[in-house]
């Protein structure tokens, strides 16, 4: 590639690194980030919902800071505050203040409350507080819901898939009925359209779909020709309150089907919603799982426009296979994303080499290479790790293309490979937000920008300079 | 859609400051209105400027800009030093966030460094760190990280658990100096501390002049040597102050901390003059570096032409030298001369358009001389974590009540150094330049440059901000990223003042050039027009069609 290679910024001094080990103890240029900005993200996707962080204001900044240079969408988080003394005391105070200034500025319709590391390590007593802050409501007041999540413990798919969870046991009531239309979905971190594009394949079965979160217009949202308190959109309270009554639950992510207990399994258990663990609908055979439920759901036969739509991805991969066949890729971010990458991957002949992830996932390894099509002894799974640990394992592997968040950059030149960005963040880059991968018409997609990426490659080092390939 | 947002200027009339004030305290509970009643003015009499209330408790729930103490100390005065480690110790999410998220720029000096700052180090705290201790966990990263990269120092930064569990970062960093033979040492910069970036400012400056200041005495020989504190470079602008200085012949030794190095900081004791650019948050470097070694500080402002010219002379006063006085003037004429024609040819565009800042703690105030300008109209502005004499000028500060936040920081005594102290015969000229009226130790503040009837706001909310818009109708805001959206989608343009938006830089005269230009395309863009589509003009039918399945 004709570029300036190790640009000064990621220069290294000679004889250290790259050549020096991964740090052992400390992490260094982690791969993930903290669970409180999990939360938040499904706080976002639940309408009128204005999240509340119990802490230190810089936690809500920083994530917030975070979050809007991803979506490129503003982000309202309020903050207890805290102080010194509230750090000694106790935060009761600025807890039960900071509401009642929430509640009157922006009457939201909930308050979704996270704690973090300063209000957990000090021991405080959520419940006692919620329950102070309930004597001085007014009648119409938004209800609150709480979730802990201190940094100190996971990572933000954690706080993304506990909020999920304690939501639907705050907001759900025990249902014996059933209505057969609507189903639930509750997405992995995905994309806002991804969102979308979920809702829509629910609704090629005639399926309406109450997602949880759904933050596809409060994430990505148009210009406002009137204004709005709060960003419009996301799931209300009432629908959330009847996903009791769907005709079943679709949960997203491979590592919450693992899981002991689950939203999911919540709703199946107190109200007989029946549970449809998944993956992260990317590519064929995870899509395929993801729309015979939806079928199974509705009680109906596959529509054609799906049937169409995945004819057109096989149609493509007939095309395009021989591009991608025997090449390797390293895969980092969220461990529910770099499953369904590894599964997609291999679906197309490219081998997922890498799998890494920051999150500590037991049985990472089993979990990564049972996704994987083909012999897995040429797969390394790697979890609770950070970019140290994953350059140098690319270094020694060389893997012709890196997938993950803008975090891999500096690598992906050092290599000279190229860099396919996914997952969180992405800020070194336009339209992260409307990153389709979901359904065939998001594999679609991917498999488009993967054969493109190869033959660009191809291309620029090209001896002859062809303009036709 | 509504004529609410995207009306034509001439047809709005905006409200008077006294009117604007009462709206946006509607609606605030009783006790929150009494403490922003304090926080917001409006500026009736510029010249002996109102008390404001500022530095004072966040308002818990408000959705402030304000970060952290963490924030203030490692992301902001430390950080940017690009040639020790870093190292935060806690749980992942602050030294994550503060990974890169800053527009401080650098440069390694020679080809066999490192630059740092693509590396974010933490200790990655997990829970039974919290509950058994971090401390032999730290000491173990420090070991791990010097074993690996041979730094010349490795700095710690404390977070909001750190100090609750009582893990003691300083006498860990005293016993790994003490081991590898490095300078190593830590801030207790703890989250909590203080009210915002404010105290992290504090705790950074007595942190440096502990550690750094005074470590290396090597003679600089050379005739007009001043440091530039308080600069960090975001987008360039100390490289394009440099520059400047650099034509008049005026050598920086240490420019705090924008670009610096830390040999530059051990030396920059060797200094005749300190500069001071942002009042807020290094004002205390410059008083400490003065009573220890006698080297005077004035204020400067290197953003926009008025602020750049009256700079550069006032440091060639200081000197005194007919040749240096001279040559600054050469060097004005000459980058006048560039901008000049920049400027004439966007003011016809950008005259009375209306602006207002919130950001920061400096550079709230100092930006409004980039609008003037261009002939445009601040009605409002406001800092996020300044104090008192950063409004109403340093003369308050005798009279600013010290609060029990401010008093948990600590203020270092600092002694006369024995041996070199006026070492240049700084404290002489500082004496013999006051006689004849030359300020030292001055800032005017920033309601003194504000027009009357102006807006004061400190610590602006999102939600007065957002009537704040829909009352005045600006064209444009000097924001931060967290308002950047939500104004934008109101229809006004933003520039972010923090990081300017990817751009820069906008200091001295070639950074003026960059942020005409830049506001001349923002205030100017089309692209709202575009909100409105043609069917809201001309329906083409009136029903609804009803969803079609495929």
């Amino acid at each position: 590639m004709n570029r300036q290679t190790i640009a000064p910024d990621y220069r290294t001094a000679a004889g250290l690194c790259p050549q020096g080990e991964a740090p052992e103890i400390a992490t260094r240029n982690a791969c993930k980030v903290c669970s409180p900005l999990g939360a938040a993200m499904v706080f976002k996707g639940i309408r009128g919902c204005l999240p509340f962080l119990h802490g230190s204001q810089g936690c809500a900044t920083y994530i917030r800071r975070y979050l809007i240079s991803h979506f490129r969408e503003p982000v309202d988080i309020a903050s207890s505050s805290f102080t010194e003394d509230d750090a000694i005391f106790g935060g009761a105070k600025n807890f039960t203040a900071g509401l009642l200034n929430v509640q009157q500025q922006y009457q939201p319709e909930l308050i979704g409350v996270a704690t973090t590391c300063l209000s957990e390590t000090i021991g405080e007593n959520m419940l006692g507080m919620i329950q102070a802050y309930k004597k001085e409501q007014q009648p119409g007041d938004a209800p609150l819901i709480h979730v802990s999540t201190p940094a100190y413990n996971g990572t933000h798919s954690d706080g993304f898939a506990t909020a999920v969870q304690e939501v639907i046991r705050a907001l759900v009531p025990a249902s014996a009925e059933t209505r057969a239309n609507r189903v639930n979905i509750l997405p992995a971190m995905m994309s806002c359209a991804d969102l979308r594009h979920l809702r829509e394949m629910a609704a090629a079965f005639d399926l309406e779909a109450t997602l949880l979160p759904d933050y596809s217009d409060t994430l990505e949202g148009t210009g406002w020709d009137q204004y709005h308190r709060m960003s419009p959109g996301g799931t209300s309270v009432e629908e959330i309150s009847q996903m009791g009554e769907a005709a079943g639950t679709l949960e997203l992510g491979h590592l919450r089907a693992e899981k002991r207990t689950s939203a999911s399994g919540d709703l199946q258990e107190r109200s007989g919603v029946p549970r449809h663990a998944l993956g992260w609908p990317m590519g064929i055979r995870l899509t395929d799982e993801f729309v015979t439920s939806l079928a199974t759901c509705a009680n109906k036969v596959m529509p054609d426009s799906l049937r169409r739509a995945r004819g057109r991805v096989v149609d493509a991969y007939v095309d395009g296979h021989k591009y991608l066949s025997g090449r390797t890729a390293a895969v980092y971010g969220e461990p529910d994303l770099v499953v369904a990458l590894a599964a997609f991957l291999s679906e197309v002949g490219i081998r997922p080499i890498l799998c890494a992830t920051g999150a500590k996932v037991r049985d990472w390894q089993k979990l990564v290479t049972s996704q994987v099509e083909g012999n897995t002894e040429d797969i390394q799974a790697l979890q609770g790790v950070d970019h140290a640990r994953v350059s140098q394992c690319c270094r020694d592997h060389k893997p012709d293309l890196l997938v993950g968040s803008s975090k891999g950059y500096p690598l992906a030149r050092e290599l000279e490979i190229p860099l396919l960005r996914l997952g969180f963040p992405i800020h070194d880059r336009f339209g992260a937000q409307r990153q389709l991968t979901v359904g065939y018409e998001g594999t679609l997609s991917l498999f488009d920008q993967l054969v493109n990426i190869f033959l660009d490659e191809k291309q620029e080092t090209s001896l002859t300079g062809n303009s036709y390939q | 859609m509504s004529e609410e947002t995207h009306p034509s200027p001439s047809a709005h009339v905006p409200p008077t400051g006294a009117e604007a004030r009462e709206k946006l305290l509607e609606n605030y509970p009783k006790k929150t209105l009494r403490k922003r009643s304090k926080q917001m003015l409006v500026n009736e009499t510029p010249e002996t400027p109102a008390q404001i209330g500022a530095n004072s408790r966040t308002v818990p729930g408000i959705i402030t800009q304000r970060g952290c103490s963490y924030a203030g100390c490692k992301g902001v005065v430390i950080g940017p030093i690009y040639d020790i480690l870093h190292i935060t110790h806690g749980p992942i999410g602050c030294g994550y966030y503060s990974w890169l998220s800053r527009r401080n720029k650098t440069r390694i000096r020679e080809d066999n460094e490192t630059n740092y700052l693509q590396y974010s180090m933490s200790t990655d705290m997990q829970e039974n760190h919290i509950v058994f201790g971090g401390e032999k966990q730290l000491a173990q990263a420090i070991e791990e990280a010097y074993e690996e990269f041979k730094p010349k120092a490795i700095s710690v930064y404390a977070t909001c658990p750190v100090g609750l569990i009582g893990d003691d970062i300083h006498s860990v960093c005293a016993e790994a100096k003490k081991k590898l033979g490095i300078n190593v040492f830590g801030f207790s910069c703890e989250g909590y501390k203080g009210v915002s970036q404010s105290a992290g400012h504090h705790i950074a400056n007595n942190g440096v002049f502990k550690n750094m200041i005074g470590l290396d005495d090597t003679e600089q020989d050379y005739p007009y040597t001043i440091n530039v504190l308080g600069e960090y470079n975001i987008g360039g602008d100390a490289w394009e102050i440099d520059r400047v200085l650099n034509l008049c012949g005026i050598k920086v030794i240490g420019t705090l901390s924008g670009g610096v190095s830390y040999d530059e900081i051990c030396n920059c004791h060797q200094a005749n003059l300190n500069v001071v650019m942002c009042h807020r948050s290094i004002n205390y470097m410059a008083e400490m570096m003065e009573t220890k070694f006698g080297i005077p500080w004035f204020k400067v402002n290197f953003i926009g032409l008025e602020g750049t010219k009256k700079s550069l002379r006032k440091i060639a006063q200081y000197f005194g030298d007919k040749t240096l006085i001279d040559r600054v003037e050469e060097v004005i004429a000459a980058e006048m001369a560039e901008v000049r024609p920049v400027l004439e040819d966007v003011k016809p565009r950008t005259s009375g358009k209306k602006a207002a800042l919130f950001v920061g703690g400096s550079r709230a105030h100092h930006y409004q001389d980039l609008f003037t300008d261009m002939d445009m109209e601040v009605f409002a502005a406001g800092y996020e974590f300044a104090h008192r004499d950063d409004y109403e000028g340093r003369d308050v500060l005798p009279n600013i009540k010290v609060d029990a936040d401010t008093r948990n920081i600590e203020d270092l005594t600092i002694e006369q150094d024995e041996t070199r102290f006026n070492l240049r015969q700084t404290v002489d000229r500082k004496k013999s330049l006051e006689d004849s009226g030359f300020e030292f130790s001055d800032y005017e503040g920033m309601m003194r440059q504000m027009k009357k009837d102006t807006l004061v706001i400190d610590d602006i909310s999102h939600h007065e901000l957002e009537k704040l818009i829909e009352m005045y109708k600006p064209d444009i805001i000097g924001s931060g990223v967290k308002d950047k959206y939500v104004i934008e989608k109101m229809g006004i343009p933003c520039k972010q003042l923090h990081s300017y938006d990817y751009g820069g830089p906008y200091a001295g005269f070639k950074g003026a050039i960059n942020f005409y230009e830049e506001i001349d395309r923002m205030t100017s863009s089309k692209v709202w027009q575009l909100n409105r589509a043609p069917w809201d003009e001309e329906p083409v039918a009136k029903e609804e069609p009803a969803a079609v399945s495929a």
